[in-house]
């Protein structure tokens, strides 16, 4: 019960101060944000890793695998394009 | 889970991602804003390594490896255009991740978990797999691979409820099941909710893309929380709580941007004519548009592109509004081309930029950027709006509907109330479009049909190099 208490209050606290911090993102950064945002939703990359510390059968090894590949295309893959964005964004400034 | 060090060092985690995302403020900071989000992320991995002994680390190396390397090829090569696509492409990755993790502890794990976290795990798996087949099928759209216009099956509302009560039966099943039967319902959900990804994305399309890929982009952060909750990980809540607030906020500025309410987009879009032109009656055109003549009037007889040349030379202050046609036509570099010559010839020159301008939020900055614009000349819809009576010139490069002056003067029409650009307040109005046909919308443009406007009508890239040649 404790747990679960303690998930909710991070759901709603990370919710919460997300949405106040994104808030101020004026609207020509959006587009960097999303692709940002984007490649930090594939946070899951730690649970699929962490199928591997545990038993599980070959079939579910396989889906686990495919899964940190996936993830793992769409964390690298959004923080690069990402920021080849922002350096677009930059050059007018150096 | 529970012990303090690990908590501070996720919370320590967790901080430096918010802290990254605090630094998207301006382009400049943005940058190391996006590096220090990068870098927590990279402590996590560093943490779950450090903390757990994997069995299989050449796999799970091969894995991250290929993952990595294909992320960051595609990652180089894309261009601005391809972006949305991409991003598509990139939530139903993170979708897959999710649900195919979630289904995994589920199968594993189904006679130790508590009943919230199987509850949780039926969720990031229905979340996650719709997300997954929404974003393909929103990603092909985009890229060009389907057709763009939205697809409406027979019955469509009755299927998309069919679906979901299918799901919610089935997820109650599976979730308070046990035993082989929580392998057999989640396989089950996989199914359903991937059919409701499809049959969900299908009827969205053109100017809506925005609306989807941001709402996709939170269900994406959705199915990660729900994820976490399952394996118990305070990271992957925290992170996805974070990105589907995001998503959340861009949904609500694109809805916004449009004056529509979500469900309408999301649910209720075969109420708009998609095909058939809502026809704007001349008389509805506003009376001081109609009044208002162009001050220096073109000689009779000439071509439009002689005419728009006229315009230019004898304008001191252009607002160039572009829309999505323009990238379309790949006529970006043209128009920043076409802005430094009217800069050189000593002209005050802005960008006015709607927010629904493109296929994703703030896209016409990444496609303006990628053409070399200044982005201190890109100015939002509410910071330039009130100037265009003082503005000499408008310069609409494939824009319609976000420049229609229907949309404040003709009641029930689809874009009616949709904050627009006030093109038709300026002296003279210059149209670079393919065609005099309506926007995504349907409703005709009476802007095109003014006397001040001049129309060049034809590919962008083609006729804007042509009056770059005559400036030059």
């Amino acid at each position: 019960m404790a747990d679960l208490v303690l998930m909710a209050s991070v759901f709603v606290v990370s919710f919460v101060v997300g949405y106040l911090l994104i808030s101020r993102v004026p609207p020509r950064l959006h587009t960097p944000l999303m692709s940002m945002t984007n490649a930090v939703s594939a946070v899951t990359i730690l649970g699929a890793i962490l199928l591997f510390a545990v038993e599980t059968t070959a079939c579910q090894k396989v889906l686990g695998a495919l899964a940190i590949a996936l993830a793992a295309f769409n964390v690298v893959g959004g923080f690069a394009i990402t920021d080849r964005m922002l350096r677009m964004f930059h050059r007018h400034h150096e | 889970m529970n012990d303090p060090w690990h908590l501070l060092i996720d919370l320590a985690i967790i901080l430096i991602l918010l802290l990254g995302i605090w630094r998207f403020t301006t382009p400049q900071t943005a940058r190391s804003g996006n590096f220090t989000a990068a870098f927590a992320l990279l402590c996590a991995l560093g943490v779950v390594f450090y903390g757990n002994s994997i069995h299989a680390p050449a796999t799970v190396l091969l894995a991250l490896l290929a993952g990595s390397a294909l992320g960051s090829l595609v990652a180089v090569r894309v261009n601005m255009i391809q972006i949305p696509a991409m991003v598509a492409f990139q939530h139903g990755a993170g979708g897959i991740a999710a649900f195919l993790t979630s289904f995994v502890e589920l199968a594993r794990d189904s006679g130790n978990l508590a009943p919230v976290g199987q509850l949780s795990g039926v969720l990031g798996i229905v979340i996650g797999a719709a997300t997954f087949s929404g974003s393909m099928v929103a990603s092909a759209k985009l890229a060009g691979v389907t057709r763009q216009t939205p697809l409406i099956l027979p019955w469509h509302n009755w299927i998309l409820g069919a679906t979901l009560v299918g799901i919610c039966a089935l997820g109650l099943l599976a979730g308070f099941a046990s035993g082989p039967a929580v392998l057999y319902g989640a396989l089950g959900l996989i199914l359903l909710a991937s059919v409701l990804g499809v049959v969900f994305a299908i009827r969205i399309g053109g100017a809506d893309m925005p609306v989807l890929i941001s709402f996709l982009n939170a269900t994406a952060g959705l199915a990660a929380s729900f994820c976490g909750i399952i394996i118990e990980n305070r990271l992957l809540i925290a992170c996805g709580a974070t990105v589907a607030a995001s998503g959340s906020i861009l949904t609500h500025i694109m809805c916004q941007a449009m004056n529509r309410n979500l469900f309408r987009v999301l649910v209720a879009a075969d109420l708009r004519p998609a095909t058939a032109a809502v026809q704007v009656h001349e008389s509805s055109a506003p009376p001081q548009v109609r009044a208002a003549a162009p001050e220096a009037g073109p000689p009779a007889g000439s071509t439009p592109i002689e005419r728009a040349v006229q315009a230019v030379r004898s304008a001191q202050t252009v607002i160039v509004i572009p829309g999505y046609g323009m990238a379309l036509a790949h006529a970006q570099f043209e128009v920043a081309k076409l802005a430094d010559r009217v800069k050189q010839l000593g002209k005050e020159l802005r960008f006015a930029i709607h927010p629904i301008a493109g296929r994703m939020p703030g896209h016409m900055h990444v496609l303006l950027a990628e053409a070399e614009v200044d982005s201190d000349l890109l100015f939002d819809l509410r910071e330039i709006n009130a100037d265009f009576p003082r503005t000499d010139l408008v310069l609409i490069v494939g824009a319609c509907d976000v420049v229609n002056p229907a949309a404040i003067h003709v009641q029930g029409t689809p874009i009616s109330g949709m904050p627009i650009l006030a093109a038709h307040e300026a002296r003279q109005v210059l149209v670079f479009n393919m065609d005099e046909k309506p926007g995504y919308s349907g409703v005709a443009n009476p802007l095109y049909a003014d006397p001040k406007t001049i129309l060049v009508l034809g590919d962008a890239k083609a006729t804007l190099g042509q009056l770059l040649q005559v400036l030059a």
